[in-house]
Formats: C-alpha cells, structure tokens, sequence
C-alpha cells in the first residue's frame, strides 16, 4: 500500500513543518441577506492534525469549509493560509493553492467513469497544450499515462480496482463516497475538507472510511478538517475539534475537553439517560 | 461468439487507453475506413453524392461539432443554423478575396471565423444555464442570418443576394462550382471528417474532454477541483462552433454552390443538427454519426421505399414520409432515451456474452 508514500512530495507542498499553523480564520463573519450563517469565528488548523467541526444542524459547519476554499466570501474578518493573508479568492485558485474538499451530498461526476472522475481531480496538475490534446500524442500522451499511473496507485490505495470503468452513477453510496475522496486525493491536496465523508453509511463502511482518512493522514501527512455527526468517531479520529452553535464558536480543544464542556453539552451532545 | 475480448491482454496503460480496445472493433473500423476512402471514390455518381454522401458527412461534421457542446459540455445552444452561416459566408468571403487559397485553408479559417463568432455568443454560459442558454443562443441564429441578409458587404452586393461558390481545385482536380467531379467532393468532405472525428475524440478523451464533463455534471464540484468555468465553456463553444464553421463551409462550397442564408441556415436546420444529436446519443462521438445518417437516409430510403416500391404519387409519399420520420424518432426514443449510440453499445456488450449471458 504504501509503495507511492513519499513524503517529501505528498507533505511537503509548502515546506511547512508539522505543527505550523496552516490555516488560521479570524473573526470571520457571513451573512445571507439578514441571516447570519457564522458569525465572528477564530480557530486555526495545524499542519499535520485531523479537525472536526462539528456542531448541530444549521451551525454554520458547511458554510464554514465554504468560506475555506473561497466559494462563499465573508464579509468580515480574514482568512490565512500559509503565513498569507486572503480576502477573496475564487474556488479554482484555492484548488490550485492545494486545498481540496468532498461534499455532504456525493457530486461526482454521474456519466463518467470511476477512473475519469479521478482523471479529473488530477486536471491541476496536466500542463500540456491543446494542439498536443488534439493529436493526443507526445507531451499529452505521455502525461496521460504518467497520471494515470497516479491515479492507479489512488485507485490501489483505496481498494477500488473493481469498478475502475464503472460509471459512478452505476455505483453503490459507500463505493461513490469513496471514489468522491479518491477524486479529492488525486489533488494531492495540503488542506482536505471533508463534508460528512460517513453520511449514511452502514458500520463497516464507517469504519473503512475511518481507516482511509487516518491513512491518508499519517502516510501522506495530509492535513484533514472533517465535519461528521458522529460522536464515537470524531472522538476517534481527530486531534482537535471545535464546536459552531448558530453560528458561533462555543467551544474548542481536544476531544476529552469538548466532550466534558458543558456548553457543548447543552447545545449538542445532551445527557445519556439515567437508568 | 466472434465478438469477445478473451486472450486479448493490455500489458500498458497506453493499450488500454487507446480509443478502441477489443481487437474486433478495430478491424471493423479500419476496414470501414478503407472502403470509404478505397472503394467507394470508384463507384460515386452525381446521385449518391449529392443526395446521399456529402448531405451524411456535412451534416455529420456539424452534429459532431454540436455533440462537444451539448453532449460533453452540456450547453445547450440553438444557433446551429447561424453559426453554419458564419462558416459559409467567411468561405465566400475568403474565396471571392483571395483566389489562390487553397480550399483546405479556406475551410479551416471559415472554422476559425466561426470558432470566435460563437465564442462571442458562448460569453452569456457563464450566468445563465440550461432553457435559458438555448433561447440565448437563439438570439445568435436570428441575429446571424439577418446581418447576412441586410449587410451587402457578406454577399459582395451581388442582386440577388446569394453568394455563390467559384471554381476551385484542389491537386489540379475541379472540387467547387457546378462542374465539379462527385469523387472529388467526397473524397475532400470525407478526409475533413475523418481527420476532425479523430481529433474530437482525442480531445474528449484527454484533459480538456474531462473538464467539459466535469462542467456537464456538476459544474461546482468542478470549480472546486480547479476546473475553470468561463475558460472551460469557452473552449467548448469554440471548438464546436469551428467544426459547425467548417460544415458550413463545405455545405455552402462544395455541396450546395449557392446559397440563400434564411432559406439553407434558417432556424429548421440548429432543430434538425440538435435533433440528430439527441437520436444519435448524447456525449458519444459515434453517436453523431449515426443521428445524422438517421435523419438524413432515412427520408431517402422512405421515399424510395414508397415511390418505386409501392408506385405512391411523390407529393403524397413526401407527407407520409414526415409522419414516418416522426413516428420513428418517437419509437427511438422510448426504446433507448439515451440514442442509437447507447443501442449500440447495449448490443455490443450483450454480444460479448453471446450465446452464453451467464
């Protein structure tokens, strides 16, 4: 499995160290119209770490990834990524700038192929020209085959050969999950954000989803931010969390300290029932 | 039991990646390929060419161009019939100013012409999507075909306001005007084809035919990976537009001669170009072809089938024939939404099983 690890390549987009602050938000606010989706947030995400964010409907989690990678843009405060500080900037760029993401519901690429959906996650990184894309010869050709070869050590990784020609709109919901995180994966990205990577699944795909992520964390040292609601595992997985109530930040820290908190009790974990 | 992949083995990610896999396939289409080019030129008359073959390869050429918008990219546009004008009138232009041009070079630049006319008209993809596009694109085919019938510079001022082609030759053989060899004209539309059909599916299947998907099936998961929106639907309305530039131009230069613009590039022809998309399949290269020959042989084979076959009078067989032609689009429909490019491949995988499916 670990055959294509090389560190040096996969962590080392920035020469950034592990523990460096990668990502910090600061006092971010959105607003709908009169609806204020976040309001004042701050946190940052560490080279290296898995963040959760978790949080009760309506909290402000996704709309939170999607001020991340430049799709919603804020109306106050400032975002910064890798040392830089960035107001606005368009989806492409922030893919471009090495961050990627999954989403909530699967948006695949439905009348493509598992292997063209993950073709497609590598488009970034394919230089050659369009007269050479005509001929599909030389450069074009050659590049193809090289990322293709990528893409089969993706495909190797997470165990997706059998369905590598198969449409994805032809797929099962765990197998399309996974082959929506394959497509993230083939970014090579600094920054992953995951939207509920284990929505409806059943336990045995929570928990080879769960073994993927922990993987890709620590083989490639792919620095993840995850939104899930389930408990045991962003309990088990991350090493920091913060907690969005209606917008705000109410908590933020490692699992044991979220959990205990009182707050985050109240507005999202409630009370186990006394017998 | 002929048709089957077993012992053919792709030891490299080029063999598998190429256009046709299975071994079978391949022999098929070379030997397809060869009697169009080898066999074929022997036996065309006036007859076959101009009412069968060059109808089949123009109308081809244009469906395919239509197919890269509206079946990779997923724009629908309706200025079809427009944007064949832009490519007839910049070959008359370029043929009437430049008489020495070879036609190859005329025919490309007509596609050039048109690929940046018809990115001009892409621009409004970018805000609105779907029915929208369409009537859009809609305002192109009107605003096309007017600006060719009022501004006398298009058709040199000539009276009647037609443009006609003038006597062209292509290795000293006569290719344009109305004494032109029937091989000649076919061999030329079909080499184009050929070549520009090869390109196409290069093209989708490299990144640029990724991207355009991308876009069709889920435009924002697409900016997220760092697909370009603007750029990508751009490219995909120049690139269509270039080949229905070019099927203009060989409609206008070597098919018909001369032309009216509201009559041969009105609004009938982006429905009929659209529909031979749809019947032929949706996003398939082959599947171009294949509504085109639909929609262009089989009036003929109809009319034919009912004139000598059963003696009917010609006007009453013209009406029976539309009726047919419905009828038959609707069948087609039903049994495969997705086109006669899906049946195909429906039948060919069932053909691998055969005659043992388990």
């Amino acid at each position: 499995m670990s055959a294509f690890v090389d560190p040096a390549r996969m962590a080392g987009h920035s020469g950034m160290e592990k523990g460096e602050v990668l990502l910090r938000v600061d006092n971010v606010s959105l607003a709908f119209g009169g609806v204020k989706a976040i309001t004042n947030i701050s946190f940052d995400i560490v080279k290296g770490e898995v963040r959760a964010i978790i949080g009760p409907n309506g909290a402000g989690k996704t709309s939170m990834l999607n001020v991340i990678n430049g799709f919603y843009h804020p109306q106050e405060g400032t975002i910064t990524w890798r040392g830089k500080v960035r107001r606005k900037m368009k989806p492409y760029e922030a893919a471009s700038n090495g961050i990627a993401r999954t989403f909530q519901n699967v948006a695949l690429f439905k009348g493509m192929t598992t292997l063209d959906n993950i073709m497609t996650g590598r488009g970034l990184k394919m230089k050659s020209n369009f007269i050479w894309q005509c001929l599909h010869w030389g450069p074009a050709l050659k590049e193809e085959i090289e990322h293709r070869r990528k893409v089969e050590e993706i495909i190797d990784f997470l165990e997706i050969q059998a369905i590598r020609k198969t449409p994805v709109g032809r797929l099962p919901y765990g197998l399309q999950k996974r082959v929506e995180l394959a497509r993230a994966l083939a970014m090579e990205p600094e920054l992953l954000l995951l939207d509920e990577p284990m929505a409806g699944m059943n336990l045995e795909e929570k928990e080879d989803m769960s073994r993927f992520i922990l993987d890709v964390n620590q083989q490639f040292g792919t620095t993840i931010a995850l939104i899930e609601h389930d408990m045991g595992v962003v309990m088990d997985l991350s090493d920091r969390v913060v907690v969005l109530d209606y917008g705000r930040k109410i908590a933020d820290g490692p699992p044991d300290e979220v959990q205990a908190s009182q707050d985050v009790i109240d507005a999202y974990l409630g009370v186990p029932h006394e017998h | 039991m002929l048709y089957r992949e077993a012992g053919q083995y792709k030891t490299s990610y080029q063999r598998d990646q190429a256009i046709f896999p299975i071994a079978q396939d391949r022999w098929v289409v070379w030997t397809f390929v060869a009697v169009a080019f080898l066999v074929v030129p022997f036996f065309v008359n006036d007859y076959w060419t101009n009412a069968v073959l060059l109808p089949l390869l123009i109308y081809g050429l244009a469906a395919l161009g239509l197919n890269i918008l509206v079946g990779y990219c997923g724009q629908i546009s309706l200025g079809t019939g427009g944007f064949m004008a832009v490519g007839a009138y910049a070959s008359y232009k370029l043929m009437t100013s430049f008489p020495e041009m070879n036609m190859i070079l005329v025919v490309l630049l007509s596609g050039g012409i048109t690929a940046a006319v018809g990115s001009l008209f892409g621009l409004p993809s970018l805000r609105i999507k779907g029915f929208y596009l369409a009537v859009a694109t809609l305002a192109a085919q009107f605003f096309l075909v007017w600006l060719f019938n009022k501004v006398g510079w298009f058709y040199n001022y000539s009276m009647t306001g037609q443009i006609t082609a003038p006597d062209r030759e292509m290795f000293g053989f006569l290719l344009t005007g109305p004494s032109a060899l029937p091989w000649v004209k076919y061999l030329f539309c079909l080499t184009i084809l050929a070549v520009f059909a090869l390109i196409a599916k290069n093209l989708v299947r490299g990144r640029l035919g990724r991207n355009w998907m991308a876009i069709r099936d889920m435009d924002i998961a697409a900016e997220l990976i760092g697909v370009r929106p603007l750029l990508t639907k751009l490219s995909a309305f120049a690139v269509s537009s270039f080949y229905i530039g070019m099927a203009g131009s060989l409609l206008f230069s070597v098919y018909l001669g001369a032309v009216e613009v509201g009559e041969v590039f009105g609004i009938n022809v982006s429905f009929l170009v659209l529909f031979m998309v749809i019947i032929g399949g949706l996003g398939s290269i082959v599947g171009s072809f294949m509504g085109a020959a639909f929609l262009v042989l089989l009036p003929i084979f109809l009319k034919n089938f009912m004139v000598d076959g059963f003696g009917m009078m010609p006007v009453t067989a013209k009406h029976v024939e539309i009726l047919l032609m419905g009828l038959l689009i609707i069948f087609f429909l039903i049994v495969e939404p997705h086109g006669l490019a899906r049946l195909w491949q429906i039948t060919k995988e069932k053909l691998r099983m055969w005659p043992f499916p388990y």
